[in-house]
């Protein structure tokens, strides 16, 4: 064969018109430089020919040459392996997805249970961890979020305020900006947003810490100490939230009426003491109340979602990416479900 | 006193070991007793890494027994488990020093949980185990500020914290260089003659296992099964197993020319 390097198909193809064909040799006196792309074509000849029960003469191939080609053929391919990765039908995709849905969910129900069983030894003094973690966890979904649940209740608050004004101007009711702004932070906006943002902010690191927890070996030092990872990572991680979500939905309350009365006093020419008195009868108590109790229920959902997929990550850089996304869309998911729930189960007021 | 006259301390009966379907190794028996260096051996992906997590509790048995003296491993309540537990200390891989704690927080955990002592008394154990496996200085580091080496020696630390009968090590000289290696086996037979304490290990490092172990088992990854056991230094000379005398000869290639351990080292052995 002189010139270009035919295309194996084409080759074999030929040699198979020829039955008379037992045996392949190389001349390969004018050939210069090889490459990987040489020692490829010829591998796959080589292979062809074996199955075809041809023989092959590797002696007129350059000596690296069949030197390498004793290598790559000396173990045979694993069939096992080969047969692993086959491209699985879409039945199979779909029973798998099936399957993985219900592991999910056991695996789900059971890190549920396992943390009431936690908060359980907690309550009868015989969980273990560090109370240096738990003030730096308070600490981190505490103070630490205040600049950013500053920033998006104070706008939040200026622009339901600002839109809303501009549609009650028309009946001449710019007085009720205050029943606004209070009803819809207080019952519905305070929490869920304040939730969301600890989702993205909080439950997202739980996952990452945790998960490269699991990496570095880390949880098995822990079991093997005897360390429940239940008690000593997640439980501190919950507490944070569960303590520090009602705090964040009392602050965001705040700063969103306080964005309501800018908006109130600067646009609509009412004066503060207004607007305060308008918001304290347009806001019974109740409606606080309620949603003191939902974010403590939301710092639950973020902290488990977080730390759920932490620990249950696999082993890989990868495998961290993936659990700190699926806690942030795990968390939000059922902050959603939830205040539906709860909007329901206990509504802020009724319309009758 | 001969190895066999000194009493079992871990007895492994039949263990057969499984990922779901996939045995990886079955049918293991064997005996650690009180005071061995004990190797498990086998080539990469045999399950030497999994059988260790099998003695430290992380992974229930398919079938077969792990007994600590008279102690069933996998039978006993979660309690008295990590009662068996407790009188370990274990050297991970990757040394698995929380990332989140200094090197002292790392090494006073396990004694803030399991004894009674004031932290002034926890705190100067802490700095003795630090400079034991000469670390001594470096109790505020984060280990993310030290090296590949120190984050083992803080490992070895911080599993010494207990002073445990038994401890276990998966692949201790993994990712050091020959002499941060070998000054690591030397601490190793310290730990066992000064401390009392029997070492099981995991390795594949050939001077290492002919410089510390006395009693070892090698796991075959075509059989799935232990194909032999014992000194190496003896199996070297006995073993009929061709896979056995491959993998501890290197291919015919390695010879087991390295001093006779423990009466051999060098008195400088702890400045590791």
């Amino acid at each position: 064969m002189i010139g270009q390097r035919p295309a194996l198909a084409d080759l074999t193809k030929r040699i198979d018109a020829i039955p008379s064909v037992h045996r392949l040799t190389f001349d390969t006196e004018s050939l210069g430089r090889w490459d990987s792309a040489f020692l490829t074509f010829v591998l796959g000849l080589v292979r062809y020919a074996r199955n075809g029960q041809k023989e092959v003469d590797l002696a007129g191939l350059p000596a690296g040459v069949s030197g390498l080609i004793d290598l790559a053929t000396a173990v045979a391919p694993h069939e096992e392996a080969a047969a692993r990765v086959v491209r699985p039908s879409f039945v199979r995709i779909f029973g798998q997805a099936c399957l993985d849905l219900a592991r999910g969910t056991g695996r789900l129900m059971a890190f549920v249970g396992e943390a009431a069983l936690s908060l359980g030894r907690l309550a009868t003094g015989r969980a273990r961890f560090r109370r240096s973690d738990l003030w730096l966890f308070i600490q981190q979904a505490g103070v630490d979020a205040l600049p950013i649940v500053s920033l998006l209740s104070l706008l939040q608050g200026l622009t339901m305020a600002f839109l809303g004004a501009a549609q009650l101007k028309m009946f001449g009711a710019q007085v009720y900006v205050a029943n606004l702004i209070g009803l819809s932070m207080a019952a519905e906006v305070g929490a869920v947003m304040t939730a969301i943002i600890m989702a993205g902010r909080t439950g997202a690191a739980y996952a990452a810490q945790i998960g490269t927890m699991q990496v570095n070996q880390e949880i098995d030092a822990l079991k093997t100490m005897g360390l429940e990872p239940m008690d000593f990572l997640v439980l501190p991680r919950m507490l944070a939230l569960i303590l520090m979500m009602p705090l964040l939905y009392l602050y965001a309350n705040l700063l969103g009426m306080l964005g309501g009365g800018l908006i109130a006093v600067t646009v609509l020419g009412m004066t503060g003491d207004q607007f305060a008195n308008q918001l304290f009868h347009a806001v019974p108590l109740s409606v606080f109340v309620t949603g003191l109790i939902k974010s403590g229920v939301f710092g639950v959902l973020v902290a488990l979602s977080g730390c759920m997929q932490g620990v249950n990550c696999g082993r890989s850089a990868a495998a961290v990416g993936d659990a700190t996304t699926s806690a942030v869309v795990t968390a939000i998911v059922a902050i959603i479900i939830a205040d539906g729930v709860f909007g329901v189960v206990a509504p802020p007021f009724s319309i009758q | 006193m001969t190895a066999a006259s000194r009493e079992p301390i871990i007895s492994v009966e039949g263990l057969t070991m499984a990922f779901g379907d996939f045995v990886v190794q079955k049918d293991l028996t064997f005996t650690v007793r009180r005071g061995d260096i004990f190797v498990i051996m086998g080539g990469s992906g045999c399950g030497k890494s999994t059988l260790l997590r099998h003695l430290i509790g992380l992974q229930a048995p398919a079938a077969g027994k792990v007994y600590y003296g008279t102690q069933s491993l996998w039978d006993a309540e979660t309690e008295a488990r990590l009662a068996i537990l407790r009188r370990t200390g274990i050297l991970y891989q990757s040394g698995a020093l929380f990332t989140s704690m200094t090197l002292a927080e790392n090494v006073a955990l396990p004694l803030q949980l399991y004894t009674k002592l004031t932290p002034a008394e926890i705190g100067d154990i802490v700095s003795t185990k630090l400079a034991l496996v000469g670390l001594a200085g470096y109790e505020d580091f984060f280990p993310s500020a030290i090296s590949g080496g120190m984050v083992k020696r803080a490992g070895l630390a911080r599993a010494m914290a207990l002073d445990p009968e038994i401890l276990f090590f998966d692949e201790p000289s993994a990712g050091l260089d020959p002499i941060t290696s070998k000054r690591l086996d030397d601490l190793i037979i310290q730990l066992r003659d000064d401390l009392g304490a029997t070492i099981v290990m995991v390795t594949h490092e050939l001077p290492s296992i002919f410089a510390i172990a006395d009693n070892s088992v090698f796991l075959d990854n075509v059989k799935r099964t232990a194909t032999a056991g014992g000194d190496p230094r003896e199996m070297i000379h006995n073993t009929r197993d061709p896979v056995v005398r491959e993998f501890l000869t290197r291919e015919g290639t390695f010879h087991e020319n390295t001093p006779a351990p423990a009466t051999a080292l060098s008195p400088s052995a702890g400045a590791v």
